[in-house]
């Protein structure tokens, strides 16, 4: 039995209040409810206050660079597909500096979690606009408020035909925990989009903006196997900002067409340098 | 030397020439001579002007000399390039794929679309026709070439196999017939027997890599590098690898570390442009200390700079890229052998020291082809310098970098044992957690730094060529192996003094031997292919010696030996 305590308490260098610590207590829970003992987890994560998490639970951490904590996600899952992989980033992070990746690894489909702490601006460099920030948001920079469309992570992943699109609220970590565990178990590349209010930053999306606007899909009759109906409420944003499950497809994940991981894991292989012997065959 | 002839095909890409090319020079490598082929192309599919070149002798040759025997004429634009140099040579052409007004020496009209047509019924048999006629101004024996060709199109069935040959040897009799000086390139055939290889360097490089269980590559196509990627790939599943085209170079290296840190021998694929967006992730195998193998071939720059051609220019570069300082390693393979031991080599480096590893070639050792001995796989030994689950358990809480007096952690990976493995791109403490402590960050990073002490000792010395007490040494890096080796030997036939010192253990410098060797040196002279002597900044940065003089090319072409030769002469050293 693993149980939360087994992934400890560590200091945070995060502010008082801040949605990251909901973020933090949901992906505990999540992990000891389904069972997971630290050393099968890896979490991988780039730069940003959400980027520290890994720092703060106990399991394998690949602390990396700003905006890059997919691609070494992915290479140690190719690595070692027993592990259970989760890169862990912030919306600067993941959709402005990383932006490409995510495009790719939602196209490449590995069977890892991606969870953005979406705070709508960049919390560590001190208040600058995100690739979500609202139009019209002021900042030191963005002095005339934020006039380039933000980017919609869901549609564009729903778009991608990402093989689990999903966004959960810091303010409900009961909710958030489920929608967790539900994208771990999904076998593919599962996006855990996250509302998180910075509240030393993001005087615009607040714990109250976000509360009186979230409701909850499964409340409703959205059916996530519709893509198209989940594109739809994708958009929507606004008066109400729907959370929940928005598309699930089940495909085959990039390892299932890894011929090679199919007797195990590539690092559980040993090596023989004689074999290269027949190969040179070819070149007398 | 008895036999020492050139043939150069020129034509536009999409004509044909490197299969002639390629089949020259097998033909000549399975009579037991030496081969030497390089290849000059420009960055398009079809058009443009190309040429391949093949020099056959039967002494070890690693360099192309500038006079040509032989010209296979398939575009004008060959003749005008060369012509100037036939003073003694043949320049076959056909008159039905181009104009020439005179014919008279040097040019021998071979009809080779007319007898593919006639003797096959078709003329893409032509280019056949034309390797053909070029053994029969050798009178060399034409069954090498059946070989040759019945191996090469024999996945295409009989019908082909036997009309490619009827073809060459249409044109080999034709030759041998309407030449009007009968076997003006006679070759006697050497002695030895073969067994020996005929290989390009990335190939060997890939070899290498699959000789060092390499398990993971991902990479992002760019020439002159791709070649590696695609001969891992062919053999991947073979070979239990994994190979992932990235989304980009930043992609790529970063997917490279973290496949290492979770435990697989892993390494990219990459050219100048594609490094440059490396260098962030450089800089996170350093901090990080996950081992990775990064094979980097040159081209000219800066930014798409000359795409296909070749040049020594990103050393440099290479020994500094990447904010903040941390250990790296830095080999220069200069032979096809060096690119297969040294790929090797350079895997357990990076597994010891837990650094990044260069492999650095350039387009000229990338795409040329050799003649070499047949690799030995057995004297590659693959080292993982990884901790036992035994060791693991034993200890309490795993430190991934813990302080020793080497400054070499124990390494573990995620999952082993039941222990967490922590790496951070912060500065962090021994468990790798973030630890912005300013005793803190003098320990870690003199831990970092100080493997590379231990990592100079691995280097192996400059390989010295020719007398040791000579006034003038030579100093070359990586693919400049051949021609300057070459350059000494026609040198000292003509009474100079010289000799030769090549590195190809590049950085960190083994700074005693090449103290040692060169400090008795009155002139010292650095032969690199690029316009600053980025090499000769090093040696003497590294060292107290002085560089008397640089020569120095970096039009985008490989040095010949008469070129770095006609250098000396302009210098005054000779
Ligand atoms: C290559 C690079 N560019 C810029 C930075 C500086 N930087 C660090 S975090 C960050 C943005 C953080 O925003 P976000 O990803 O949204 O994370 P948050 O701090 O809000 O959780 C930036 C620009 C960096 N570390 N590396
Ligand atoms: S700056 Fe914002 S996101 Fe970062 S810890 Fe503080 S409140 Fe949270």
């Amino acid at each position: 039995m693993v149980s939360v305590e087994d992934y400890g308490e560590f200091e945070t260098e995060w502010c008082p209040g801040c949605g990251n610590f909901m973020i933090l207590k949901a992906v505990k829970r999540a992990l000891a409810e389904l069972g997971k003992s630290p050393d099968e987890v890896l979490l991988t994560s780039g730069i940003g206050q959400s980027s520290k998490l890994p720092h703060y639970l106990k399991c394998n951490v690949f602390n990396g660079l700003h905006g890059r904590s997919l691609p070494p996600a992915i290479g140690a899952k190719v690595a070692n597909h027993e592990l259970t992989v989760l890169a862990v980033t912030g919306d600067g992070d993941c959709y402005g500096e990383g932006g490409n990746h995510f495009l790719h690894n939602v196209r490449r489909n590995p069977n890892i979690t991606l969870i953005v702490h979406d705070n709508q601006i960049y919390g560590l460099t001190k208040g600058q606009a995100s690739p979500t920030s609202e139009l019209g948001m002021k900042t030191k920079v963005q002095t005339h408020g934020v006039f380039n469309t933000p980017l919609n992570p869901l549609s564009l992943a729903i778009s991608l035909d990402c093989s689990f699109v999903s966004r959960g609220f810091a303010g409900d970590v009961a909710h958030l925990t489920e929608l967790i565990k539900k994208a771990i178990q999904h076998k593919g590349f599962s996006l855990v989009d996250v509302l998180q209010p910075c509240i030393s930053f993001n005087k615009l999306n607040t714990f109250s903006w976000y509360s009186e606007r979230v409701y909850k899909m499964e409340e409703g009759d959205h059916s996530p196997d519709d893509r198209i109906k989940a594109f739809e409420r994708s958009m929507e944003w606004g008066e109400r900002i729907p959370l929940g499950v928005f598309y699930v497809n089940e495909k085959p994940t990039f390892e299932d067409h890894l011929d090679v991981l199919k007797s195990g894991t590539l690092v559980g292989n040993k090596s023989d340098p004689q074999k290269v012997d027949e190969l040179l065959d070819r070149f007398i | 030397m008895s036999t020492d002839l050139v043939i150069k095909v020129g034509g536009a890409a999409g004509q044909g020439l490197q299969t002639i090319g390629v089949a020259l020079a097998k033909t000549f490598k399975k009579s037991g001579f030496n081969v030497f082929a390089t290849q000059f192309y420009l960055s398009r599919v079809r058009g443009g002007h190309n040429t391949f070149q093949v020099r056959v002798s039967d002494e070890p040759i690693r360099a192309m000399p500038e006079k040509v025997d032989i010209l296979i004429a398939l575009d004008e634009e060959s003749i005008e390039e060369q012509i100037e140099e036939m003073t003694d040579g043949v320049i076959i052409f056909d008159n039905e794929v181009i104009k020439v007004n005179d014919v008279k020496e040097p040019f021998f009209h071979v009809p080779m679309l007319k007898i593919a047509k006639d003797v096959c019924g078709n003329k893409i048999y032509s280019n056949s026709v034309a390797s053909g006629a070029a053994l029969g101004l050798m009178c060399f024996e034409f069954d090498y070439l059946a070989k040759v060709l019945t191996e090469a199109f024999k996945k295409k069935g009989d019908e082909i196999v036997d009309n490619n040959i009827k073809a060459a040897r249409a044109g080999y009799d034709y030759a041998k017939k309407n030449f009007p000086s009968d076997c003006k390139f006679s070759v006697s055939e050497p002695s030895d027997k073969d067994g020996r290889m005929l290989i390009a360097g990335n190939d060997a490089v890939g070899l290498g890599a699959l000789a060092a269980g390499v398990q993971f590559l991902a990479a992002y196509p760019m020439t002159p590098s791709t070649g590696v990627m695609t001969y891992v790939a062919a053999n991947a599943d073979d070979f239990n690898v994994v190979v992932e085209q990235a989304e980009d170079e930043i992609a790529a290296l970063n997917m490279v570390l973290g496949a290492s840190f979770a435990g697989a021998r892993a390494m990219t694929t990459t050219s100048g442009g594609g490094f440059c967006l490396m260098s962030e992730a450089l800089g996170l195998s350093g901090i990080t200390e996950t081992p990775a193998v990064i094979f980097l071939s040159q081209r000219p720059g800066p930014a798409t700079g000359l795409p296909t051609m070749t040049e020594q220019g990103d050393l440099q570069f290479v020994l500094t890229a990447a904010q903040g300082e941390f250990p790296r390693c830095v080999l220069a393979p200069g032979t096809p052998d060096d690119c297969f031991y040294m790929t090797a080599e350079a895997f357990n480096i990076a597994d010891k020291y837990q650094i990044p590893v260069f492999i650095m070639s350039d387009q000229y050792l990338a795409d040329s082809l050799f003649t070499c001995q047949r690799f030995d796989p057995s004297k590659v030994k693959v080292e993982r310098y990884l901790m036992s689950d035994e060791e693991l358990a034993d200890t309490d809480e795993y430190k991934r970098y813990e302080i020793t007096p080497t400054g070499v952690s124990p390494r573990a990976i995620p999952g082993q044992a039941g222990k967490v493995v922590v790496a951070d791109s912060d500065e962090h403490n021994e468990y790798g957690h973030i630890d912005q402590t300013i005793e803190n960050r003098i320990l870690m990073n003199e831990k970092r730094m100080k493997k590379l002490d231990l990592l100079r000792e691995d280097m192996e010395p400059p390989h010295q060529y020719g007398p040791k007490d000579a006034r003038i040494t030579l100093v070359g890096w990586g693919s400049t192996y051949g021609p300057l080796m070459e350059v000494v030997n026609i040198l000292i036939s003509e009474g100079h003094s010289v000799n030769h010192l090549h590195f190809t253990h590049v950085f960190p410098l083994p700074l005693e031997a090449t103290k040692n060797i060169l400090g008795n040196s009155e002139t010292i002279v650095c032969v690199e292919n690029n316009a600053t002597g980025q090499f000769a900044k090093l040696l003497e940065y590294e060292t107290d010696l002085h560089v008397s003089e640089n020569v120095l090319r970096s039009d985008g072409k490989p040095y010949s030996p008469e070129s770095i030769i006609r250098s000396m002469r302009e210098k005054g050293l000779i």
